[in-house]
């Protein structure tokens, strides 16, 4: 089993389930993100719960973490690897003409992704982990102690026009990660043999369903201030 | 007593093959160890050779010339391969492909050869099924065939239109796995130059590493030649650009009888040459025949306004078109046999009919049997009163279905729907019956040569019919030579290693090293492929299709002068240790122009009318079969073996006389 | 037509190479790509000069040996051909084609646009084949039926024919549709189940070794193979390296 993650298509493997573990908390965080439109108080408790809950505090996020990191890097190091595999480059390539951009430019939008995950660490994780284990405050309420804090944040931090079109233009390279991404998660796994064209319509409306979600729930707070 | 011994056992004829085997020497599992065999060339024969002899324990040696064995040209075998195995149910045997193969080869093969080849037939169809040879299968699963050649039942098994390329991947299969183990070195990118003769055996070859142009020296204990055939002696043949006669020439030059090289077989249905920049000519499948009409216009105006480009063939009815073939053999139709269908079209050309600019070409069409499709499946969708157009789609589906990668294919070359307008089809080149003699065990006449598949002559007499090239180059490799050379090597086992520090082996090299450095310093005029081009036109216009005394005499001196202008003047770029496609090239087409020599002293000589080989002075002279080919089996039923003595001209003759017990002599008629 | 030909000159695997131009003309619409490299040639002889060399043999789309990676793309614009099927028709009066060889670091040039693809055919020798004698004492070929589909298939994955348009075209020089192609053709097949694990297994290592790079499945292999291999072959390729692992 250990030869297996060693070879290439191992490692994509690899990629492919870490990217499913991806896929499945994105879906999990837009559903809650999806609370704070239509019933705050819900996206409150809710928050609080994934907030302080050992299991998910001590187990699921690490392993979300690695699971990251490991999607990261793991995806540097075979685009640095891939790269590798032609020394000499085409003069002329014309890779439009038989793949899609999205399919070509993985890492760049990748990368995109991973800025804007520094920027939503710096937003929410870090204050977050700043008021619950440094501070010490796990109560999850406001500072005057009057409800939940966590809808009040989030409202608050879409305040800022630059903000929203930062998480705006994040979401549309998510986007394009997935229109590729998804499909080819399933296909690493050899799970697209037969039902190719279900698959890619699967991964059309997951890919753009759920940045626009995203998206919509951005504007959403940003357009009720 | 002619020189020649077929060695064909004693018995009759459906035990020789068994009993032969049960009586030959054997090398045993230790010895085999210690012997060394070298197989050049790796299509259908050698691979399939090169990988039994691995597994039975030998030290193979296998060289092509292409970058890997798999791009052999058997790769491009369309239609199918043949075998006795009745699986239809339609009353085939063993007995009836030996029958058919014979008559099909107009009775000038070796008749034991092909009761053997027939014999192991189904054999080979068992044998790369378990390799995961991919096949048609019917709905139950098990094996379809189709029918081939106007034969009376379907014994072709086939796998799409790609039938040679799974059958040469199956035996390179079995090769890699020989190669995986050791016991076959391959030598990719590697042309043989010379045999190695020591003792009047056969020892080893010189070769050149076509990359690095090095020239080696390999030895072994026995030489396989499967190097195929020789049509591209006329230029412009269905055959790979790279497919030569060189191993075979020049075994014929050190000692190895050349036989019968007058049979040729012309494929009627090839894509027209379209300019004199044209390198290679396209074969669309036989099965083609079984659905398209062949006609040319009946009117000389006709031809020319539609050479002119004023009308389409499609504007002219029925009552304006000549369907020849159906005119002259009502009985077999557009299914004569390949020869018979290709002298036809030539007789129209000739006769100024032919439909594009050069002239060489007649119209193979579709229409009534997509009318007659379309009406029928019209009827099974239970649609009454179709329209036209509905009748024309409904048809144009059921022939894509059948031909549909064909038409693909004509339609990116031509650049013409073929579902719209006639194909235009003119027969080419296509395969050599003749080839180096054999015996019986397929050993040349040099002790431990051996030549197998297309490169030698056996099997298929004046004429190969559909699907049965395939079978013998396989037939040979897998389940006859095995059996053959293991006699011969059983008295080698005390040989000990060749060496190849030698002087035969001195002088071979020395040999092929001055033929290569004379190429490069002799600064010429004119590029190999001017004079290749200038025999193929000899060749095509007095020793093709159609062949008489005053034109083989012609051309007998015309190539002997183009071979001296060619030594003198022929220019060969570049240097001997690197890839030179064009000094490949020039050793080439020098032998080319030696055999192209010897083929039409060979035409010159039969003055009959056999298969593949038609002579205008042997023809019926009246009679419903009047202007038909005749053969003459009183004076010409023997093999022309061709004995190298210098020059071709000074080629000597000699006969082995085809006996025929089984079969019983008759004159073809598809009237 | 008259054209300008932009062709990489290397003379052999241990010197760099480079961009040459050349100019041909009177060339016909209804050549084919090689034909109009002949005519290049025979210009290029006529001048003493050392003509182009290039792989190809069959001239029909079936060999697998020409492989010229053209004006951007593996075989040159058309789809579903090899570059021997390419009819300068494709091209217009006065066009600039940019020429180069299949390239990957494990198809290294011998000379111009000649690679050396051996790559593949020491993955093939790793387990591409099955352990069958070739003795013809096997059982009868229709001991074994075998469905129509499946039979389909494991066609449709034998048509392959090496050529490594695959690699060319991708942008990570992935050789897993040709790998793919044959060890589908295989495990499609009752007979090829038997050795599937190994078979898969070692021929995966094999290809790893040969420095290919990692499939991210774009698709572009699909989208230039002359014989439309499907990516699916791929996807199975990946089911059954995890399969032999699991059950290992």
């Amino acid at each position: 089993m250990s030869g297996f993650f060693k070879s290439s298509i191992g490692r994509k493997v690899a990629m492919a389930l870490s990217a499913f573990f991806l896929m499945i908390f994105l879906l999990q965080h837009f559903i809650i993100n999806s609370l704070s439109v239509c019933s705050p108080d819900s996206f409150n408790e809710v928050s609080h719960f994934m907030g302080t809950n050992w299991l998910i505090q001590y187990l699921l996020q690490p392993v979300l973490i690695f699971g990251v990191v490991f999607h990261f890097v793991m995806g540097f190091v075979l685009e640095l690897k891939n790269k590798g595999a032609r020394d000499v480059k085409y003069v002329q390539n014309k890779g439009a003409a038989n793949s899609s951009w999205m399919s070509r430019n993985m890492i760049w939008s990748g990368l995109a992704i991973l800025a804007f995950i520094v920027l939503h660490f710096i937003d929410f994780w870090f204050p977050e982990i700043n008021t619950k284990y440094i501070v010490g405050d796990t109560s999850g309420l406001l500072h005057n102690g009057e409800g939940f804090r966590y809808y009040e944040e989030l409202h608050h931090k879409f305040e800022s026009p630059l903000r929203v079109g930062a998480y705006v233009l994040a979401f549309v390279f998510l986007a394009l990660h997935l229109m590729h991404g998804f499909t080819s998660a399933f296909q690493s796994i050899g799970a697209t043999v037969g039902r190719k064209k279900i698959m890619k319509k699967l991964g059309m409306a997951y890919s753009v369903l759920i940045p626009l979600g995203f998206i919509i729930i951005a504007l959403y707070h940003h357009f009720n201030h | 007593m002619s020189v020649l011994d077929s060695k064909v056992p004693k018995g009759p004829l459906k035990d020789k093959w068994t009993s032969y085997k049960d009586h030959i020497n054997l090398v045993n599992p230790a010895n085999k160890r210690l012997i060394d065999v070298i197989v050049v060339g790796t299509g259908l024969a050698g691979g399939s050779a090169a990988a039994t002899l691995a597994e039975l324990g030998y030290n193979v040696k296998a060289f092509c010339y292409q970058d890997s064995p798999r791009r052999a040209h058997s790769i491009a075998a369309q239609g199918g391969i043949n075998a006795a195995k009745n699986y239809q149910g339609d009353g085939d045997s063993v007995y009836r492909l030996f029958y058919d193969t014979v008559k099909g080869g107009d009775y000038r093969s070796r008749e034991a050869n092909v009761y053997r080849l027939a014999e192991v037939s189904a054999n080979i169809i068992d044998q790369c099924v378990a390799q995961g040879v991919p096949f048609a299968r019917d709905y139950g699963g098990l094996l379809d065939n189709r029918s081939f050649g106007g034969v009376l039942v379907s014994r072709t098994f086939y796998a799409k239109g790609q039938t040679g390329q799974q059958l040469l991947l199956g035996a390179y299969s079995a090769m890699n796995r020989q190669i995986a183990r050791g016991k076959i070195q391959m030598h990719n990118r590697h042309e043989m130059l010379d045999v190695v003769i020591v003792d009047g055996k056969a020892r080893g070859i010189i070769a050149r590493n076509l990359v690095t142009g090095e020239i080696e020296r390999h030895s072994a204990h026995a030489v396989v030649i499967a190097s195929g055939g020789y049509g591209n002696v006329y230029f412009l043949s269905t055959n790979a650009m790279g497919s030569n006669a060189t191993a075979a020439w020049k075994i014929h030059k050190k000692g190895a009888f050349f036989a019968n090289p007058c049979y040729t077989q012309i494929h009627p249905t090839c894509i027209p040459r379209s300019g004199d920049y044209q390198s290679k000519l396209t074969l669309m499948s036989e099965s083609l025949r079984n659905d398209g009409r062949i006609w040319v216009p009946k009117r000389m105006e006709d031809v020319i306004a539609i050479r002119e480009g004023r009308i389409k063939p499609t504007q002219l009815g029925e009552e304006e078109r000549d369907y020849y073939l159906e005119r002259r053999y009502p009985a077999f139709g557009n299914l004569v046999p390949r020869d018979v269908a290709s002298r036809a079209a030539k007789e129209r050309c000739d006769a100024g009919f032919g439909v594009n600019q050069t002239g060489e070409a007649v119209y193979l069409d579709f229409k009534s049997a997509i009318e007659r499709y379309g009406t029928e499946q019209a009827k099974i969708h239970g649609i009454d009163n179709p329209s036209k157009e509905k009748i024309t789609e409904l048809g144009e589906a059921v022939i894509e279905a059948k031909y549909g990668n064909l038409f693909q294919m004509y339609e990116k070359i031509v650049d013409e729907n073929p579902y719209k307008t006639p194909m235009m089809i003119y027969p080419a080149t296509h395969y050599t019956m003749g080839g180096i003699w054999v015996d019986y065990n397929l050993m040349t006449t040099v002790p431990g040569l051996y030549c197998i598949g297309e490169a030698n002559f056996s099997d298929h007499g004046a004429n190969r019919l559909g699907a049965s090239a395939l079978m013998q180059g396989l037939a040979d490799g897998y389940f006859v030579l095995p059996y053959t050379i293991g006699d011969y090597l059983s008295h080698d086992i005390r040989t000990g290693p060749i060496s190849t520090d030698t002087e035969e082996f001195e002088q071979a090299e020395k040999e092929v090293k001055g033929r290569i450095d004379f190429f490069l310093n002799n600064n010429g005029e004119y590029s190999v492929d001017h004079y290749h081009k200038l025999l193929g036109k000899i060749m095509w216009d007095k020793v093709g299709m159609s062949r008489n005394a005053t034109g083989l005499k012609e051309a007998i001196n015309e190539i002997k002068a183009l071979r001296e202008e060619f030594w003198k003047n022929v220019k060969v770029t570049g240097n001997a240790n690197e890839l030179n496609p064009e000094l490949e090239k020039a050793g080439r087409v020098a032998d080319f122009l030696e055999l192209g020599e010897l083929f039409a002293k060979d035409a010159l000589m039969r003055e009959e009318s056999c298969g593949g080989h038609f002579r205008e002075e042997s023809v019926e002279l009246d009679g419903e079969q009047k202007g038909e080919a005749k053969r003459n089996d009183k004076d010409y039923a023997f093999v022309a073996a061709w004995e190298y003595k210098g020059e071709p001209s000074e080629a000597v003759l000699h006969k082995e006389q085809l006996e025929f017990k089984d079969i019983e002599l008759k004159q073809r008629s598809y009237k | 037509m008259k054209l300008t030909l932009k062709i990489w000159r290397q003379k052999d695997a241990g010197t760099k190479g480079k961009m040459v131009d050349y100019q041909v003309k009177d060339i016909s619409e209804h050549m084919s790509f090689l034909e109009m490299m002949d005519v290049l040639n025979e210009q290029l002889v006529g001048k003493g000069e050392d003509p182009v060399a290039f792989d190809h043999d069959c001239r029909e789309g079936i060999c697998g040996m020409c492989s010229m990676y053209i004006n951007g793309e593996a075989h040159g614009p058309d789809r579903g051909i090899t570059t021997c099927q390419l009819h300068m028709r494709m091209f217009n009066d006065g066009d600039t084609i940019t020429i180069e060889p299949f390239r990957a670091k494990a198809f290294p040039v011998i000379k111009d646009l000649v690679v050396d693809r051996t790559a593949f055919d020491r993955i093939q020798q790793a387990g591409a084949f099955i352990s069958v004698n070739t003795s013809g004492n096997t059982q009868d070929a229709n001991a074994i039926p075998i469905s129509k589909h499946a039979a389909d298939e494991a066609m449709d994955a034998a048509t392959c024919i090496g050529c490594g348009a695959c690699v060319a075209s991708c942008k990570n020089s992935s050789a897993m549709l040709f790998v793919g192609a044959k060890v589908s053709q295989y495990a499609l097949l009752p007979q090829g189940q038997v050795e599937a694990a190994d078979r898969v297994r070692n021929m995966v290592a094999q290809m790893d070794l040969e420095g290919f790079g990692n499939c991210t499945n774009t698709g572009a292999c699909e989208v230039e193979c002359p014989k439309g291999i499907s990516l699916e072959n791929i996807a199975r390729m990946n089911r059954e390296l995890m399969k032999a692992a699991v059950n290992n």
